[in-house]
């Protein structure tokens, strides 16, 4: 009975033991990514190497499947299967390009992480700064990181000043899509237009 | 009398904006999005070729230079943000503003050195008339893009129109009355710079915004919408900007 008590107790402790190892923290997976960028745009490499490199980073760190259905609204429900699929692959190259172009022009970011709230078991809210420098005010940045799976945790949205990114991009797509008598075909000519 | 019956005219096209929606969505009141778009043009134009360009020279200013600017008239401010801090009956900003604009004025010679920071007199985000509105219940109506202005909404509209009723005691010393120590464009030469100190400082972060969106107009109106929010709200929580729930059926990766 106590070596059954005992197999069992091993049996839990290597369980959480292995857990807590596995985890990864949700703020440190955000300073990881964010120095792994500072050093990349610090770094004296060719504009279009920061620019593949940054697409690298994001494409391992960002849900980006994820951002484009929400970003997609309502419309989601009312796409076919494969208009979804064209989607997908549109707003991918357009997130990746988007989201390169618009930290490619700061020559060495510093951001600091400083503190991380849970919202829930799938949510923590990372809360982090982005340096002053001589020509602009510090910006409070924070990060909507998606922990489903704490072993590989995804960025969901980035709020800059309380503005989300995510809801902003929603709100822009909602608006051509609107502007065209809720036709889709729209937005992928945009989305197109935008990736060349 | 006159004042009256244009706050009651301005009160009516508030009502009528709030039901001339022409969107299902109630956070897309976009009522006149053809005058809205062609405003939003103009300011594009204006922008390109008088206020952008000014606002990089004013960042060639040496830096002590530009932060006693952008102390002063965030000094001023603090005139219009004290009656709203007292009118949504936050007593306690209104104190700690009062004494700011008191130790910047005096101290901090007409608020070129923020004095107050050093004593612990923390810096409040900004009150205008449209936030005080909206705390007390008022819907805020259309959403117009007003010339040089920018974007607003029908409620912030009427806001504006209030600092010009009496409601900016820097506006009624400066331009309405004549107190013999200030001159009109000292008014506007203080919203003028204003307006090229944010500029300045947030050059970078509009052209990402224009660069990198495919409707440059709704990104605008978005961000626009969303900051108002978050102003009105007083919330620090800044990650109330988005709802769980539209994330719910998105179950990927």
């Amino acid at each position: 009975m106590k070596i059954k008590g005992l197999v069992i107790f091993i049996f839990l402790f290597t369980f959480n033991f292995n857990y807590s190892v596995c985890a990864v923290e949700p703020s440190k997976f955000i300073s990881k990514i964010t120095g792994k960028a500072s050093s990349i745009l610090a770094s004296s490499d060719t504009k279009e190497n920061k620019i593949l490199k940054l697409k690298k980073i994001a494409a391992d760190s960002v849900d980006i499947k994820g951002i484009g259905l929400y970003t997609l609204g309502k419309h989601r429900k009312l796409i076919s299967e494969s208009q979804k699929s064209t989607y997908n692959n549109l707003f991918r190259e357009y997130f990746l390009k988007s989201f390169s172009n618009r930290l490619v022009d700061y020559s060495d970011p510093k951001i600091e992480v400083k503190s991380e709230e849970k919202l829930s078991e799938k949510y923590t809210i990372v809360r982090s700064i982005l340096v002053a420098t001589d020509k602009r005010p510090e910006v409070k940045l924070d990060w909507r990181v998606y922990t489903k799976d704490p072993n590989n945790p995804l960025i969901r949205d980035l709020v800059i000043e309380g503005l989300s990114l995510a809801r902003t991009q929603k709100e822009e797509f909602n608006s051509i899509i609107i502007s065209n008598n809720n036709g889709i075909d729209a937005l992928f000519e945009n989305l197109i237009e935008f990736n060349k | 009398m006159k004042k009256i019956l244009y706050l009651i005219i301005l009160f009516s096209f508030i009502s009528f904006s709030a039901n001339a929606s022409d969107e299902s969505n109630e956070n897309l009141k976009d009522c006149w999005k053809g005058f809205n778009k062609a405003t939003f043009a103009l300011n594009q134009a204006l922008d390109g070729i008088l206020f952008e360009p000014i606002a990089r020279g004013y960042r060639h200013l040496p830096a002590g230079i530009r932060y006693g600017t952008s102390n002063m008239v965030s000094n001023i401010s603090n005139l219009v943000t004290i009656p709203n801090n007292l009118l949504q009956g936050d007593f306690k900003s209104a104190v700690n503003n009062s004494m700011r604009l008191i130790v910047n004025t005096t101290l901090g010679i007409v608020g070129i050195f923020d004095v107050a920071s050093s004593l612990g007199l923390e810096q409040l985000d900004r009150e205008d008339y449209g936030q005080t509105l909206a705390s007390w219940g008022m819907e805020s109506g259309c959403y117009i893009v007003l010339p040089i202005l920018g974007p607003s909404t029908a409620r912030d509209a009427v806001g504006h129109t209030i600092n010009f009723l009496g409601g900016d005691p820097w506006y009624n010393i400066t331009s309405k009355n004549d107190t013999r120590y200030f001159k009109d464009s000292d008014y506007f030469i203080s919203k003028m710079t204003d307006g090229v100190d944010f500029r300045a400082k947030n050059i970078e972060a509009f052209d990402s915004v224009e660069k990198n969106s495919v409707d440059f107009y709704a990104s605008v109106k978005s961000l626009y919408l969303q900051d108002r929010e978050r102003k009105i709200s007083n919330s620090g929580v800044i990650t109330d900007a988005m709802d769980d729930s539209d994330w719910e059926d998105i179950e990927i990766k």
